[in-house]
C-alpha cells in the first residue's frame, strides 16, 4: 500500500500582483527614467547598461566611499587626457544642508557613448558560443576529410611557427591592455564594451592555441611548441612582440584602446591576418586555418573596431573638448603610427617562406595603410607623416 | 570541445603567457602585500571554447524561465511584500557585480602569477554577465508587476539614497585601496565565499516561497559562476600566505572585510528574508538559522579553521560576535525596523508585521514580542495618512539613532555606539570593530607598519547631513522619489494602492525639517557629548530611549 509523506511546503496563493491590476500613480510608467535614450526609447541594451556605474556629478549624492591611498575613488576622469564636454565642471560639492543634486544627466559627454554592438551578456555569449561552436565544426570536418594531409611541409611549418606566433599577441593585449582597461573608464558602456573586446582577444588566443593542439595530434611532423620560441626568439616576430609590450605599457586607457584599436590592428593585425594567412592559405592547401583566423578577424574588424569608431568619434566631434582631443589623438597617431609600421616591416620575411606565395609584402602593406587612412579620416585625423616610411 | 579534454586544452593555453622581453606592462595598482614564494596553479581550469557554450545554455534556460514566467502569469501569486524589499536589492546588486570585473585588472600586476590571470580575466566577463542579467531581471519586474514605481527610477534612488549608499560598499570595497585587500581579501575571500550564500543561496528560496520562480532561476544561475570566482580566491590566499610578511595584513583585512560584510550584508539580506516574506511556517529556517548554516558552518568552519595551520589569524572574536549581534542583539530586526521608522526616505513600499508575523518572530526568536511588538503595532496604526504624521515624528518611544561612519548602517545596537573624534570632527560608530576599521585599519601605517596603498574612507558618510535644516517633502522631491502625479511618495508604510491611501508630498510639508544627528552632535559642547553617549548606550532595544533613572 502506498503511504503519502505529510510534506510541509510554502503556499503560494492569488495576489493578483500584475501589471495593470489597478490605477494609481505611476501605474503605467513602465521604462527606467533616470537616463535619457539615445534614440527615442530606450534599447534593451541601454536599459542593462547605462549608469550601472555611478558618477558623483548626477544622483551620486554622498559621493565616492572608498578610496585609493591617494584619495581617489571611483573612475577618475584624469586616467585619460582627453576630455569629453563637461569634464572641467567640479563635481557638485555636498556639505551640510547642500541638498543632494547633481548636474541634470548626462552631466558628461562621456555618457552619451553607445556600444553599437549593444553587447550584454545575452549577446555577447550567442556570439562567443557561435563563433566556437563553428570553429569546433570546422576542424572536426577537416580531421574526417583528411584535409590536413594536403597540407606542404613548409605551410605546416608556417602554421606551428607563425600562425601559433600570433596567438601570444592576442593574450597580452587581450589580458594586459584591453582586460586592464574595463577598470579605468568612467561609464559602465565603455568599460563593459571593452570587457567584451578583452573577451574576444583571449577567445581567439585559445582557438589559436587548441587548434595547435589539433594540428599536433593530427599532422606528424607540427611542433605545437614552436611558436613558443618563434614568439620569444624570431627576429622577424621581435618587432611586433616590441610594440605589443609597449602598448600593454600604456598608462592613459584612451590611447591604450586607441594605439590598439585604430593604429596596430590596421596596420599590423591585418596585415598578418588578411593579407598574409587568409591570402597564403589556400594555395598551400589549407581551408581550415582561413576559418579559425577568419573569426579572429571579425571579431576586430566587425565588432570591436565598430564600438571604437563610435567612441572616438563622439570625442572628435565632442563640443567642448573637439580640438583638444584632436591635437592629442593626432600626436597618438603619429606616435604609433611609426611605431607599428616598424614593427609591420620586420615580419616582410615572412610572406617568402610559404611554397604558395601570397601578393607582395607591399602591395598588402599599402592596403593597410590605406584602410589605416580611410579610418583616420572617418575620424576627422590627420594621417601622419609617418605613415610614408 | 571537440576530442580534447578540458585538462589537456587547460595545459595547452598554459602555453599562451609570456614574460616581457622589452617593456614591462603598466603598473596602476599597489599592495603592501608581497608574493615571492608560492606559486600557485589556476584552479579554474576554465577553456573559453567550453566556457561560452556552458553559459550560453545556462542562460537559455533563464530566459526560457523569463519566458515562462510571464506566460503563466507568474505576477499574480507574487506577494507585493516580497517584491517591494527587490527594489532595494535590486537597485544595489548590479553594481556589485560590475565592481567586481573591474576589480580583477588590480589583480594582474599585484599577483605575479599569469596561470591566475586566466581565471580573472573569465571572472572578469562572468561579472559583467551578472550585472546585465541582474538589471535584465528588474527591467522584468518594472514591466510585469503591478507597482513600477521604484523599479523604474532604480538606479537613481540606489545612488543617492541611505541604504543603497550603504550598500555601495560591498562594490566600492572591491575596486579602490590596496589591491589585495580589495579585490581578493574583501571581494573573494569574504564577500564571495562566505555572504553570496545568503545573498544567492538563501534568498531565492525565499523568494521562491512568495510565489517568485524567477529570481531563484536567475541567482542560482549566477551562483553556479561565483564557486568559481571562489577558487580565484582561495588560489591567491594561499600566495600571499606562503609570505610570512603577509600575515599581518591578513588578519587586518579579515577583520575589517568580515566585519563590514556582517553589518552590511546581514542587515539588508536579513531583512529582506525575515520582514519580507509572507511564508511564516515555523518549519521554514529563520535568517538566524540560515546565517548558522551557511556562514557559521559552511565558511567558518569548513572554509576559514582550516587555514590556521597555514597561519592564517582568524578573527573568531568577530565571528562570535557577529553571531552574538544576530542572535542575541537582534541586529536584524533593529535594522528592518530602522528601515520602516524611515520609510519615506526610500523607493519601496514597506508592509507592516500581522499577528501571524508576531507569532512566528516569537517562535523564532522567543522575546521579540516583548523587545519589537508595540513598535510594530504602532507602524501598522500610522501606515495610512489620518492627520497624524509618519512614524518618524510620533511618540513610539523611538529615538533616532547616530549614524557608523564606517559601515554607514544607523548604530542600532544602542550598548555598542562608540565616538571618536578624527580630524577634529566628531564621529559614531555602530560597534569598537568599525571605529577600528576607520581609526586603525584604513591608515597609512598600522601597528607600527607603513602601509602607503591602504585605502582611505571618503565621501559624506552621514547621508542626513545633505539635507540638515530641510523640509522633508523637499528632501523627497530632490532625491527624486515622487510618482508621476508630482505628489505621490514612492515610498508607503503599507501595500494599499488606493491613491487616497497614499503619502503626499503635502503631508510631509507639516513635518519638522529633517535634522542631522552627526550635525547636532559637533554642535554639542563635550559635557554635553558626554552624557548624550552615556543615554545613548542605555537605550534600546527597538531604538527606546534610555530609562529617565540610570
Amino acid at each position: 500500500m502506498t503511504s503519502t509523506i505529510e510534506r510541509n511546503l510554502p503556499h503560494p496563493h492569488f495576489t493578483d500582483a500584475e501589471a495593470g491590476a489597478k490605477e494609481f500613480p505611476d501605474a503605467h510608467a513602465r521604462t527606467f527614467n533616470y537616463f535619457v535614450p539615445a534614440k527615442r526609447r530606450p534599447t534593451h541594451y541601454e536599459d542593462v547598461t547605462v549608469e550601472v556605474q555611478p558618477d558623483p556629478r548626477h544622483y551620486l549624492s554622498q559621493g565616492w566611499l572608498y578610496g585609493f591611498s591617494d584619495g581617489r575613488g571611483g573612475y577618475p576622469l584624469e586616467w585619460t587626457a582627453l576630455k569629453a564636454w563637461g569634464s572641467d565642471r567640479p563635481v557638485p560639492e555636498r556639505y551640510p544642508g547642500s541638498g543632494g543634486r547633481g548636474y541634470d544627466w548626462p552631466a558628461l559627454g562621456w555618457h552619451e557613448f553607445r556600444d553599437p554592438n549593444e553587447e550584454w551578456e545575452l549577446t555577447l555569449y550567442r556570439y562567443n558560443s557561435n563563433v566556437v561552436r563553428q570553429i569546433n565544426a570546422n576542424i572536426d570536418t577537416a580531421r574526417e576529410s583528411k584535409a590536413f594531409e594536403q597540407w606542404n611541409r613548409n605551410w605546416v611549418h608556417f602554421v606551428e611557427r607563425h600562425v601559433g606566433a600570433w596567438m601570444h599577441v592576442e593574450q597580452g593585449l587581450g589580458l594586459y591592455l584591453f582586460a586592464n582597461a574595463n577598470r579605468r573608464a568612467p561609464t559602465n558602456m565603455h568599460n563593459n564594451a571593452i570587457s567584451v573586446n578583452s573577451m574576444h582577444r583571449i577567445r581567439f588566443a585559445q582557438d589559436l592555441a587548441l587548434y595547435n593542439l589539433s594540428l599536433t595530434d593530427e599532422i606528424e611532423a607540427f611542433d605545437g611548441t614552436a611558436h613558443i620560441a618563434t614568439w620569444n626568439s624570431d627576429p622577424a616576430w621581435q618587432g611586433v612582440r616590441m610594440v605589443a609590450e609597449q602598448l600593454t605599457g600604456i598608462d592613459d586607457w584612451c590611447e591604450a584602446i586607441f594605439a590598439a584599436n585604430v593604429v596596430f590592428e590596421p596596420l599590423i593585425g591585418e596585415l598578418f591576418r588578411s593579407h598574409l594567412v587568409q591570402q597564403a592559405a589556400p594555395g598551400n592547401g589549407d581551408f581550415v586555418t582561413p576559418t579559425v583566423v577568419g573569426a579572429g578577424e571579425y571579431d576586430y574588424a566587425s565588432r570591436d573596431l565598430r564600438y571604437t569608431r563610435a567612441m572616438f568619434e563622439l570625442l572628435v566631434r565632442d563640443r567642448e573638448f573637439s580640438d583638444h582631443n584632436k591635437t592629442l589623438l593626432n600626436q597618438w597617431t603619429a606616435t604609433w603610427t611609426g611605431r607599428c609600421l616598424a614593427a609591420a616591416r620586420t615580419l616582410q620575411p615572412l610572406w617568402s617562406q610559404p611554397d604558395w606565395k601570397p601578393p607582395r609584402f607591399e602591395d598588402g602593406l599599402d592596403l593597410c595603410k590605406n584602410r589605416f587612412s580611410a579610418l583616420l579620416a572617418d575620424l576627422e585625423l590627420t594621417t601622419p607623416k609617418e605613415l610614408k616610411q | 570541445m571537440s576530442r580534447q579534454s578540458v585538462a589537456k586544452a587547460h595545459e595547452k593555453i598554459q602555453e599562451l603567457a609570456w614574460a616581457p622581453l622589452y617593456h614591462e606592462p603598466v603598473s596602476q595598482y599597489g599592495t603592501d602585500y608581497t608574493f615571492s614564494k608560492a606559486n600557485k596553479k589556476d584552479p579554474l581550469k576554465q577553456v573559453l571554447r567550453s566556457y561560452f557554450p556552458m553559459q550560453e545554455e545556462k542562460d537559455n534556460r533563464v530566459y526560457g524561465a523569463s519566458d515562462g514566467a510571464i506566460r503563466g502569469n507568474m505576477f499574480r501569486q507574487v506577494e507585493e511584500r516580497w517584491l517591494e524589499w527587490q527594489k532595494l536589492f535590486l537597485s544595489i546588486i548590479p553594481l556589485p557585480e560590475i565592481s567586481a570585473a573591474r576589480a580583477m585588472p588590480l589583480l594582474f600586476r599585484t599577483v605575479p602569477n599569469a596561470e591566475l590571470h586566466n581565471g580573472q580575466a573569465i571572472q572578469m566577463i562572468d561579472e559583467v554577465r551578472h550585472s546585465t542579467i541582474q538589471q535584465n531581471l528588474k527591467r522584468l519586474y518594472m514591466q510585469n508587476y503591478i507597482d513600477p514605481a521604484g523599479f523604474n527610477s532604480s538606479l537613481r534612488n540606489f545612488q543617492n539614497d541611505y541604504c543603497g549608499t550603504i550598500g555601495r560598499q560591498f562594490a566600492e570595497g572591491f575596486i579602490t585601496g590596496d589591491a589585495i585587500t580589495a579585490a581578493s581579501i574583501y571581494l573573494t575571500i569574504v564577500a564571495e565565499t562566505a555572504f553570496t550564500n545568503t545573498l544567492f543561496v538563501a534568498m531565492p528560496a525565499e523568494a521562491a516561497a512568495n510565489g517568485d520562480y524567477l529570481l531563484p532561476t536567475v541567482f542560482h544561475s549566477v551562483q553556479s559562476d561565483e564557486s568559481r570566482h571562489i577558487s580565484n580566491g582561495y588560489a591567491t590566499l594561499l600566495m600571499a600566505l606562503a609570505d610570512e610578511g603577509n600575515h599581518q595584513l591578513l588578519e587586518r583585512d579579515l577583520r575589517y572585510a568580515w566585519w563590514n560584510n556582517h553589518r552590511v550584508v546581514d542587515a539588508a539580506i536579513g531583512t529582506f528574508i525575515e520582514y519580507g516574506t509572507k511564508d511564516r511556517r515555523k518549519e521554514r529556517e529563520s535568517y538566524a538559522e540560515m546565517w548558522r548554516r551557511w556562514i557559521y558552518d559552511d565558511y567558518y568552519r569548513s572554509y576559514l579553521v582550516p587555514l590556521e595551520k597555514y597561519g592564517l589569524v582568524i578573527p573568531h572574536d568577530l565571528i562570535e560576535e557577529a553571531w552574538n549581534q544576530i542572535w542575541n542583539k537582534g541586529y536584524v530586526h533593529e535594522v528592518a525596523q530602522f528601515f520602516c521608522t524611515g520609510w519615506l526616505a526610500n523607493y519601496w513600499r514597506m508592509d507592516g508585521m500581522t499577528d501571524k508575523d508576531f507569532e512566528w518572530f516569537e517562535y523564532k526568536y522567543p522575546g521579540w514580542y516583548d523587545k519589537y511588538g508595540a513598535w510594530w503595532e504602532n507602524y501598522n496604526r500610522l501606515s495610512m495618512p489620518n492627520g497624524h504624521n509618519p512614524i518618524v515624528f510620533e511618540d513610539v518611544n523611538y529615538q533616532y539613532p547616530q549614524r557608523c561612519w564606517t559601515c554607514m548602517v544607523p548604530c542600532l545596537v544602542r550598548e555598542d555606539m562608540v565616538m571618536a573624534e578624527v580630524d577634529g570632527h566628531w564621529r559614531t560608530y555602530c560597534h569598537e570593530a568599525c571605529r577600528w576599521t576607520d581609526v586603525e585599519a584604513f591608515r597609512p601605517t598600522f601597528q607600527g607598519r607603513e602601509t602607503p596603498n591602504m585605502g582611505q574612507l571618503i565621501g559624506k558618510r552621514e547621508w542626513e547631513t545633505l539635507y540638515h535644516g530641510w523640509n522633508w517633502a523637499d528632501v523627497i522631491s530632490d532625491m527624486g522619489f515622487v510618482r508621476d502625479d508630482g505628489k505621490t511618495m514612492t515610498a508607503q508604510p503599507h501595500l494599499d494602492l488606493d491613491p487616497k491611501k497614499m503619502w503626499t508630498l503635502d503631508h510631509l510639508r507639516r513635518c519638522p525639517p529633517l535634522q542631522s544627528p552627526n550635525v547636532l552632535l559637533n554642535e554639542m559642547s563635550d559635557d554635553e557629548r558626554q552624557a548624550f553617549h552615556a543615554a545613548y548606550v542605555r537605550g534600546g532595544p527597538a531604538g527606546r530611549y534610555a530609562p529617565a533613572s540610570a
